[in-house]
């Protein structure tokens, strides 16, 4: 991942929060003066459907804001994967929601981050909060927010949210964080792969 | 400037008309432009504005054209099908010389088609669109930022030159979030158009009439000359008067063995494309028309006699490029690659039709 500009494709069902956690990465970006962009995937979908969304966060100004090969995916659900896997580029990172997503045979040049967030999700009470759950997560790996940029942002994604609301969208954020910091996402392929340089 | 908010383009249009004394919207849905009226519907009444849901395209813009009448500050937007069912409306607004703001957030075409990006209406918006000989001046935003900066000169555009100003922008830059500094309000006095309709000065002696009605042969013609002489000095403000460096970008022209050309969200992955090039040692560079009608010709004019090739892209089969080998008139190659249907043409399609160009082995 280069230091400079991160480009990520964030992806999964319609009614997972994709877009939305998409609008966090780029306000957190924002809140933490980088330059951002943030573009939707729209078509004729409907709740159910697949949703997805390209987000850049970067040092420079943006030249164009679309991604043809992301540094980062972010699948929440097994279609994305099959989707998006391909286009990642090497040595980037595939960032998955392993509640939903079993462990397979991935690529071996890409780093692979493995997040129960659904299950983290449920554990907090509130199982929309799991792309939260990966917000937190990615902050740990990104070099241009940090968690404490999540938490600063939180308050103007959600004007005349619920204290309660915000509550559990800063446990989220704090749990997918957690989970990174503790390494409990390392698994055999990763292990390797971190000897292997990459 | 006031702080940054992250917004759709979409959104920004709308506040940026609010800001810039809009008080009237007039429309009717359409993917990808229905942020704009949501976001409208809701603004409008906090700041006393009218906002109508027209039954159709075709009654919206003909309320455009009666509140432009009265002196007000007015917009209409719609996507693709939507601005071909206004083009009438808009022909009666440009021949009674009514200013207002045109938005078309266009989508593929031609037809129904879809509701991707493309950039296919370009003929329709810079060629005036509708019956008659008029124009629309044709604005191209290629960020968020821009798409409300240029609402705010879309305004005074149309205001001074007493025309309809036309943003043309595409599925892209009215879906994108991008930060936006908006601009600052300002109080919009419906009596500095001594012309309009609801001029309440104190020097009214007259009715007022706005029409585009002119039965007589004689007088009709009188009165499209009129309109040609505006479009020459509009011309000559956007070619070298004081609108000549609002009207275009150069980017690393000056030593560039090839030019890249492209206006809205393409000239955004141009930028890329010239920054990989200029790694890799092939010197290119970028003219970014942000005007399209009047057509920035004077800058091809010049740099062809400096550079080797043009590179037109677009979102279409070809259309600005017409435009483009008028300006070059002949005198160096010009070169177009395009995707359509929706489809965004990647960096590394482009990259690799530079390479056929400059390193034809």
């Amino acid at each position: 991942m280069s230091s400079k500009v991160e480009r990520i494709i964030l992806a999964g069902f319609g009614g997972q929060g994709i877009l939305f956690l998409g609008k966090v990465l780029a306000q957190t970006g924002m809140h933490a003066g980088k330059h951002v962009s943030w573009i939707p995937s729209y078509g004729p979908e409907m709740r159910g459907g697949t949703a997805n969304c390209t987000v850049i966060l970067s040092e420079n100004e943006i030249a164009s804001p679309m991604v043809t090969v992301p540094d980062t995916v972010i699948a929440m659900n097994r279609p994305s994967v099959a989707k998006f896997n391909l286009k990642i580029k090497a040595g980037g990172m595939l960032m998955y929601n392993s509640s939903l997503i079993e462990r397979q045979e991935f690529r071996d040049d890409i780093r692979l981050v493995e997040i129960p967030a659904s299950e983290i999700a449920e554990e907090l009470g509130n199982p929309r909060v799991a792309n939260l759950v990966m917000a937190g997560a990615y902050s740990k790996f990104s070099k241009l927010i940090t968690f404490e940029d999540l938490v600063a942002a939180l308050p103007d994604l959600m004007p005349g949210g619920k204290k309660e609301m915000l509550e559990i969208n800063q446990a989220a954020f704090k749990k997918g964080f957690d989970f990174v910091e503790e390494k409990k996402y390392m698994f055999g392929r990763y292990v390797y792969s971190v000897f292997k340089g990459i | 400037m006031a702080e940054k908010v992250l917004m759709k383009g979409n959104e920004a249009i709308g506040e940026a008309a609010v800001r810039a004394g809009c008080r009237y919207y007039f429309g009717y849905p359409i993917t990808p432009q229905s942020e704009l009226p949501a976001y409208l519907a809701k603004r409008l009444p906090e700041v006393e504005g009218v906002f109508v849901q027209a039954e159709s395209e075709v009654a919206a813009i003909n309320m455009v054209y009666g509140a432009g009448s009265a002196g007000a500050r007015v917009m209409t937007s719609s996507s693709s099908p939507g601005v071909s069912l206004k083009q009438e409306g808009i022909s009666y607004i440009a021949g009674a010389e009514i200013p207002c703001l045109l938005v078309n957030v266009v989508r593929g075409g031609p037809g129904l088609g879809n509701i991707a990006p493309a950039q296919s209406d370009y003929w329709q918006a810079t060629r005036g669109g509708g019956h008659g000989d008029y124009r629309t001046l044709v604005l191209a935003p290629n960020s968020v930022q821009e798409m409300a900066d240029m609402t705010v000169a879309g305004f005074e555009f149309a205001d001074r030159f007493r025309n309809p100003v036309l943003l043309l922008s595409d599925g892209v830059l009215g879906q994108m979030m991008e930060p936006v500094s908006l601009p600052d309000p300002i109080d919009y006095d419906v009596d500095s158009k001594k012309w309009g309709l609801g001029y309440q000065g104190k020097d009214k002696n007259e009715r007022n009439l706005c029409t585009s009605i002119f039965l007589d042969v004689d007088e009709l013609e009188e009165h499209n000359w009129h309109l040609y002489q505006k479009y020459q000095v509009m011309t000559d403000l956007f070619s070298k008067g004081e609108y000549k460096d609002f009207a275009v970008e150069e980017h690393l022209c000056d030593d560039a063995e090839i030019i890249l050309v492209g206006y809205g969200i393409i000239s955004r992955i141009l930028k890329t494309v010239v920054e990989k090039c200029r790694k890799r040692g092939i010197k290119a560079g970028l003219i970014r028309p942000k005007v399209l009608w009047p057509f920035p010709s004077q800058v091809f004019e010049r740099l062809q006699q400096t550079t080797s090739n043009f590179l037109v892209v677009e979102m279409s089969c070809g259309q600005m490029v017409e435009d483009v080998k008028l300006a070059v008139n002949g005198k160096k190659p010009v070169y177009f690659f395009g995707r359509t249907g929706g489809t965004i043409p990647s960096d590394f399609e482009i990259l690799n039709e530079v390479d056929k160009i400059v390193r034809p082995d």
